[in-house]
């Protein structure tokens, strides 16, 4: 893997691997739903789409036909911490998309047409992915506002309508100059690439834009809470209902080696017929329809920062009080702060957890995107090709420690209630 | 703009070979096909299993589909020689975890696992298809978390318009089934699936398929060891001719209050060996197949009706259909259908542009490659198609077969199979808000959705 940074403040992370002739290549930015200003809840992720509204020399829809019509694929995503925009392609195209991101890094075409039509695109977006259906924002909009405090923290980051309606073509300008400066991005490259060359591509393209002053980084940690907190949401549209149970972990970043024990523990419990949950909870008891556990947000553990959950996440019949499902995880949970785990169980789990993260990295995309966030994340991209390594030196001390970590009494609970439900 | 565009973009380069799969083909005395590719890459292998599960005929459907749905879950609840954990604990330990999902064709059985751990993952499987104990108090658990997660599923509107059409689409025909009733899945004993099991779960005609970091002779040889004991007396069952129905009218299956209408609109499409499927795939993408289309330049980047317009072609064994999808707010409905329909004509009745149809085949082209790039990826294409009784080196030849399209060939194909007139057209809204506007553009007929009966 090679690294430089060009004189605009630019990070460059390139990982060959020249087996198959496809390249990735992504931008993510030091930006995401946390950064949000009180009023403009959402504004990270409308921001994302208007990234592909066109640039200075890229009409509106033409950044997807050039890429399309080279053979490749495109996307963006709004994270807490960061915003990334990527394609893979075949070899060939690199520089071509090297260009599209080079020239939107520059000078994104946000115009008062674009931003009304992106606003309804949202708007859209939300009405099928949270408003129009049961569960939509259970957890991930809702268990914030309970196991947080800090308005970065606790807000929705799909945006109210009215703050997104209300959203100016000033207020987008100043997000491009505040957060879009080469120096607060990564860009990842891997795949069929030569370094030399790919170099002095990049140096071309991206070398010209001017370098911004970059923003520091909000503080997003919160003191560690001291009490059960504990919330209830109705949803007229669910069958039957829920309960997620949110605990503070380790600071993902500043206490990775703690932090890695929980991430284990989150698989030790959920993962698969054989964790601690899916028995007790499904098979034995027969508490739960469907249960998960995990780190982060949005279920990936090494892309976020301080402060984060692990979240677990149980759907119930109707005949089961949400008490016996609260009870039976805080069950398992301290009978594994009290005996540990056994050395075999723990290898299980380990091997299941290699295979997971080998499986992200068999895709060129998928292994450039964990390159680019530990690079933004964590400021190593080298950690992303040593976590499966880092994960089974992990000890079964480690994971009793992490299981003493999730206190009942400073659990963040919230019942979701089906009250347009059969029953 | 645009010339300036033009003299800025980078040319492509030349593009680099494709590698060469290495495919070995054999078939076991047991009659199950196997189907080896051994890739560079990460130490994984990726194992699909897929056994043809189609119900033998209409007036069986409802019970068959409600005996797989249970049966999917529950093959995996113990063995003669291990229980539920146990079996998850042995393909834990080489980083397997095995699943099994079930559609109207097909059982499929998956996982992914460490390429070291090969031999005994195929021994676990091997257990699960000669043993399934089906014990009968953890299938009694199982069959009604299966009735809870119908209830849910059911409750997602994508779901309600998928079954609507499908009904609406096959009549009587076993594709028809879209989601058991939770009464037939509740009714669902041990017995009957052991005996489904038995009778199903047969070799002959089923297809083994394994990608990755492995050595096609040893992994053969692997799979003959294994699972030397997994024989049945039977053949497979696939499902009897699809009916084609008329359209019919717009049906408008009632969700009271919902803040979105989700639009489908669907009609048969040439099956993978049929000479004009790639001229269809194609003008299925000029349509609304990516994200460079018709359907989303309109509905989407132009008007903001819907986040996530979108048309495909896909395939089950006896009905291929073309489908075109969109989740648009309640107010703007019947617009949204106006256009869909609109760009549906239009690809019908005038040519698409050189430039639109050599975007599309590349795109078709490359993601056809990208997709094949993982082993993950390549397993379940060559599961699909080995399964389907294609070679498969049937990629090879259709991707031959795209390159030679013209527009000619794929307006004909677009005239017929995208005309708005043959399409079967469903949408699921409230009723009461967009009834009269669809009605401006035909004949509408208003169901109720069958959760929101459930629920009175």
């Amino acid at each position: 893997m090679e690294r430089f940074r060009l004189e605009n403040g630019l990070r460059v992370v390139l990982a060959p691997d020249r087996s198959v002739p496809v390249v990735a290549v992504t931008v993510s930015y030091d930006v995401g739903m946390r950064n949000e200003p009180q009023g403009r809840t959402g504004f990270a992720h409308l921001f994302e789409h208007l990234m592909f509204q066109g640039s200075a020399n890229v009409p509106k829809m033409e950044h997807a036909r050039l890429v399309q019509a080279a053979g490749g694929t495109f996307n963006g995503s709004t994270h807490q911490d960061y915003t990334n925009y990527y394609q893979a392609l075949p070899a060939e195209a690199l520089e071509r998309a090297l260009f599209l991101e080079a020239d939107r890094m520059a000078a994104p075409a946000i115009t008062e047409e674009n931003l009304r039509n992106q606003i309804d695109v949202v708007k859209e977006e939300i009405r099928v992915n949270v408003l129009n259906r049961p569960y939509g924002a259970f957890p991930w909009l809702q268990l914030p506002r309970i196991a947080f405090e800090s308005f970065a923290n606790t807000h929705d980051g799909y945006g109210s309508f009215v703050d997104l309606e209300s959203s100016t073509v000033e207020d987008a300008t100043d997000f491009f100059h505040r957060y879009y400066a080469p120096g607060n991005a990564v860009l990842a490259l891997g795949g069929d690439l030569d370094v030399e060359e790919t170099e002095r591509l990049v140096r071309r393209w991206f070398g010209p834009i001017e370098a911004r002053e970059v923003p520091p980084t909000p503080h997003t940690g919160e003191p560690s809470p001291t009490s059960v907190r504990r919330g209830v949401v109705e949803d007229p549209l669910a069958p039957a209902p829920a309960v997620a149970i949110g605990w503070r972990v380790p600071d993902p970043v500043g206490d990775l080696d703690t932090y890695l024990g929980t991430v284990l523990l989150a698989e030790l419990l959920s993962e698969g017929d054989a964790s601690r949950l899916e028995r007790r909870l499904v098979h034995d008891d027969r508490l739960a329809v469907a249960q998960s556990s995990y780190v982060g947000l949005f279920g990936d553990p090494f892309d976020v920062r301080d402060a984060t959950l692990l979240t677990t996440q149980v759907h119930h019949p109707a005949a089961v009080a949400p008490e016996q499902v609260i009870t039976a995880v805080n069950e398992e949970i301290g009978r594994v702060a009290r005996e540990g785990v056994g050395p075999d169980e723990l290898a299980r789990v380990q091997a299941r957890a290699e295979a997971q993260l080998l499986r992200q990295a068999d895709s060129v995309l998928g292994r450039t995107l964990s390159f680019a966030n530990a690079e933004l994340i964590h400021g190593r991209a080298e950690l992303a090709g040593e976590l499966a390594a880092r994960l089974a030196r992990v000890t079964p001390e480690q994971v009793q420690t992490a299981a003493r970590g999730l206190d009942p009494g400073t659990a963040a609970i919230l019942e979701l209630r089906a009250t347009g439900g059969r029953r | 703009m645009t010339a300036t565009v033009q003299h800025l973009v980078p040319p492509l380069g030349e593009p680099r070979p494709q590698p060469e799969l290495a495919v070995t083909e054999s078939t076991l005395p047991s009659g199950l096909r196997l189907v080896v590719v051994p890739r560079p890459g990460v130490p994984l292998v990726e194992l699909r299993l897929r056994v043809p599960f189609a119900a033998r005929s209409a007036r069986t459907a409802a019970q068959h589909s409600a005996r797989t749905t249970v049966l999917s879950g529950a093959v995996l609840l113990g063995t003669a020689a291990h229980d539920a954990t146990e079996i998850a604990q042995l393909l834990q330990a080489h980083g397997g975890e095995l699943s099994v999902s079930a559609d109207p064709d097909r059982l499929l059985f998956s996982t992914t696992l460490l390429a070291e751990g090969l031999a005994p993952v195929l021994g676990v499987l091997a257990e699960v298809l000669t043993s399934a104990a089906y014990p009968s108090d953890p299938v009694a658990a199982e069959r009604a978390r299966v009735a809870e997660r119908i209830a849910i599923a059911r409750s997602q509107p994508a779901v309600i318009a998928r079954t609507a059409l499908a009904a609406r689409r096959f009549g009587n025909h076993p594709y028809a089934e879209q989601l058991p009733s939770p009464e037939l899945v509740g009714a669902v004993r041990s017995s009957a699936l052991r005996k489904l099991h038995r009778e199903r779960v047969l070799p002959a005609g089923s297809t083994l398929v394994l990608v990755g970091d492995l050595d096609p002779a040893a992994a053969a040889d692997a799979v003959g060891t294994a699972l030397a004991g997994w024989t049945g007396e039977g053949t497979a069952v696939t499902a009897p001719p699809a009916p084609l129905l008329p359209p019919g009218p717009l049906e408008v299956v009632d969700r009271p209050g919902a803040v979105q209408s989700n639009l489908r609109l669907a009609g048969p499409a040439p099956t993978r060996t049929d000479p004009d499927l790639a001229a269809v795939r194609l003008a299925n993408m000029v349509y609304g197949g990516y994200f460079s289309s018709r359907l989303v330049e309109n509905i989407r980047e132009r008007r903001g009706y819907s986040y996530s317009p979108r048309s495909s072609v896909d395939h089950l064994a006896a009905a291929s259909s073309f489908l075109v999808e969109a989740d648009v707010a309640t107010e703007v409905t019947g617009p949204a259908l106006l256009e869909a329909w609109y760009e549906l004509a239009r690809m019908a009745l005038t040519p698409v542009t050189e430039e639109e149809l050599d975007g599309a085949r590349r795109y078709v082209l490359g993601s056809m490659a990208l997709a094949t790039a993982t082993h993950a990826g390549l397993a379940s294409t060559l599961s699909a198609l080995v399964g389907a009784g294609l070679p498969p080196g049937w990629l090879a030849e259709h991707q031959r077969a795209l390159e030679a399209v013209t527009v000619e060939e794929v307006q004909a194909a677009a005239r017929r199979y995208l005309q708005p007139a043959g399409l079967t057209a469903v949408v699921v809204g409230d009723a009461e808000r967009v009834t009269d506007g669809l009605g401006a553009l035909g004949p509408v007929e208003v169901t109720a959705a069958p959760v929101a009966e459930e629920q009175r």
